[in-house]
């Protein structure tokens, strides 16, 4: 009998071997003459666990992990036989981590053959579209409104209002742009879904497409992502070989059709006007809002641009309802949010989950703490632009507003766990740094901004006049938070102040309280 | 793999650029497919792309210097990445980058003076759960520690 045994191509699975494993798997496989089936399928996203290699059984798949290409002759031992083994984790569905998850959006992710159209259908895909044929416009957008599903990027904007404002404009062309330059260190949750189950980004675009009457779509990768781009565009060939890109969707009157852009290095083409600017060959240099993307967008005509998470949650909301989806979370963050948990952490990787779920939970609990074992010091959540936070915020909720409430923001999930040797006041000067390399330069406030912000805090680990500095740091942010015109510039301040604010002991000098006048900057 | 790259030739250079210059917005896929095929995007190229698209030199010369990406002169036989944002700094990803930068004695964004390596830091390869990373010629290495950054030179050096 022929075994079938899950192997991931995922890019974190694959820097840790995966691809050896895979080979390994073929060789010992043809030695002995044992017929196996390899389905190279996304990751599960217990990425502490990769790469972690499944088999199919009749009690469901059974994985074990992490793997590597000497433990495979005695794995296909143990396939073939009892199944225990050293590496055995068991049911994978059963695996707790995974299944105390609410996976709407990645419910698929490490599933399916992220190659394979028949394998998307079989697990529920396409169903979301289907039903979209049926309905009007003004359907899709009431149901995409109720859901309350809010820009998943980081900037919450709700998505149904967005793409109404999109479907009222009139223009003889209407673009959907999928934005997936997911630059923010600790996450890489778009990343995953791109690479595991590509289908339900170009599901969640198709029904966009159709929602506001455009027929052209673009999804904007960064090119340090060459994995995800590779199965992005296997993904929408296959799609249009099945009839589900093109003309005539699904044998409707619908026309959509897709195409993979490749960023070159630039971290601000994630902010969205920058996005088009590249998209359109040009410097990714912000533009100044309004017009809004909505009325002039792409090449000047009305574009929903939207981030890879958000165009994934549609398939189920139209497959499953508006409802269904709202009903998980808290306040007006509704839905499920797909949480990255990295850097110094025990448990790492993806975790989807419900708004609502404490930062704490999420750090002790569901992360392990640290890998080192040290104490967790510090959380950056949010990405190079978000807070960083001490335990003592770690009862704050994952909610947008939660988050805003204690001067953090939540963007796009990610959470970077820092253990007791990390030097907060560099981490501040790395943000400021990071602006400045990244600033596309055309407000001041940034540009100018950070540079002056790094020679600043190079001041004060020189010791030199600490408490003047700081309020000249303090001074800067300030103007950099409310002078500039995108969120580089806006939020850069959000990890250095929280630095200062939180982790005042390392900045030197007086070890009084943080200048006064720090509240009124935030 | 850095080796294995033609060298700068006119009419092929004009090929490459009349098989994307159809496209919206094409300067960005121009210059990538440049930079595929000879390694950097060679001088000469860069009047050849504004004609093709009908712009200003100075526009696809803004173009070309904003990104990152594009080499304005053939990098080394090898391209080692370190990753150097939060996630990997927070495992331990500062160090690991001084031990890299000592063993080829060049400081990170240099080439080595035998033309072997070149060592650069990339902003977020999204392996942030199995950090420290690293990227040797398109090849992706996570949990990165003393002993594989040291094998990860060491290939990048044969």
């Amino acid at each position: 009998m022929t075994m079938r045994i899950y192997v991931p191509r995922d890019a974190a699975a694959v820097a840790v071997g995966a691809d050896d494993v895979a080979l390994a798997f073929e060789q010992a496989a043809a030695a002995r003459g044992a017929g196996i089936e390899i389905v190279r399928n996304g990751s599960r996203g217990l990425c502490w666990l990769e790469p972690m290699v499944e088999l199919s059984t009749t009690q469901g798949r059974i994985a074990f992990g992490p793997v590597a290409p000497p433990d495979v002759p005695s794995l296909l031992d143990a396939m073939a036989g009892n199944g225990q083994h050293a590496l055995r984790l068991g049911v994978t569905d059963e695996i707790p981590w995974l299944k105390r998850q609410t996976r709407l959006t990645f419910v698929r992710c490490g599933v399916v053959d992220p190659r394979s159209v028949d394998d998307y259908r079989a697990h529920g895909g396409y169903r979301g579209l289907e039903r979209a044929l049926t309905l009007t416009s003004d359907q899709i957008l009431a149901d995409v409104t109720s859901s309350g599903l809010r820009g998943r990027g980081g900037a919450g904007f709700p998505t149904g209002i967005k793409w109404k404002t999109v479907a009222q404009a009139s223009a003889d062309r209407k673009y959907i742009v999928c934005n997936a330059d997911e630059g923010d260190s600790g996450t890489f949750a778009d990343r995953m879904i791109m690479e595991g189950d590509p289908f339900v980004v170009i599901e969640g675009m198709t029904i966009a497409g159709i929602a506001v009457g455009a027929t052209k779509g673009y999804i904007y990768i960064r090119s340090e992502y060459p994995h995800a781009v590779e199965a992005m565009n296997a993904a929408i060939v296959a799609a249009r070989s099945a009839g589900l890109l093109g003309k005539r969707i699904g044998g409707s009157a619908h026309e959509f059709d897709l195409e993979v852009r490749v960023g070159a290095g630039a971290y601000v083409c994630g902010e969205e006007t920058s996005l088009l600017e590249s998209l359109e060959g040009r410097r990714g240099i912000v533009r100044a809002k309004p017009p809004l993307p909505a009325h002039k967008g792409l090449f000047g005509r009305p574009s929903v641009i939207n981030n890879v998470l958000s165009f994934a949650a549609i398939p189920f909301i139209l497959d499953s309802g508006a409802k269904a989806y709202a009903d998980f979370g808290m306040g007006r963050s509704r839905g499920t949010m797909p949480i990255q948990l990295a850097g110094n952490i025990k448990f790492g990787g993806l975790f989807e989950t419900a708004f609502g779920v404490t930062l704490g939970e999420l750090v002790d609990e569901i992360g392990g703490g640290t890998f080192t074992g040290r104490e967790v010091r510090a959380v950056q959540v949010g990405g190079p632009l978000g807070a960083y936070f001490p335990r003592a915020l770690f009862d704050t909720p994952f909610d947008y507003e939660a988050f805003a409430a204690r001067d953090g923001l939540i963007g796009h999930g990610g959470i970077v766990v820092f253990d007791d040797t990390v030097d907060m006041v560099k981490q501040a000067r790395f943000a400021m740094e990071f602006c400045a390399v990244e600033s596309c330069g055309k407000c001041t406030p940034c540009r100018i901004g950070s540079t002056r912000g790094v020679e600043t805090i190079n001041r004060i680990i020189n010791g030199e006049r600490v408490a003047e500095n700081l309020a000249v740091i303090e001074d800067l942010c300030n103007t950099m938070k409310f002078g500039s015109l995108c969120a580089l510039g806006g939020f850069t301040p959000y990890p250095v102040m929280s630095a200062l604010k939180h982790f005042r002991e390392d900045f030197g000098g007086d070890l009084g309280p943080a200048p006064a006048r720090l509240q009124a900057a935030e | 793999m850095t080796v294995g790259y033609e060298p700068w030739d006119t009419a092929r250079g004009a090929e490459i650029i009349a098989e994307h210059a159809g496209l919206e917005g094409a300067t960005l896929v121009v210059l990538h497919a440049l930079q595929e095929a000879f390694g950097y995007v060679p001088e000469p190229a860069i009047p050849m792309v504004a004609e093709a698209l009908n712009l200003s030199r100075a526009e696809v010369h803004g173009v070309f210097t904003f990104y990152h990406d594009f080499r304005k002169a053939p990098a080394g036989r090898h391209v080692l990445k370190l990753c150097r944002a939060e996630a990997c700094q927070a495992a331990g990803g500062d160090r690991l980058a001084e031990r890299a930068e000592a063993k080829l004695g060049v400081s990170l964004g240099n080439t080595t003076a035998d033309e072997r390596v070149t060592l650069e830091p990339i902003y977020c390869l999204g392996l942030c759960a199995t950090a420290p990373s690293a990227m040797l010629d398109g090849r992706l290495v996570g949990r990165l520690d003393e002993a594989r950054i040291d094998a990860l030179v060491a290939e990048a050096q044969r």
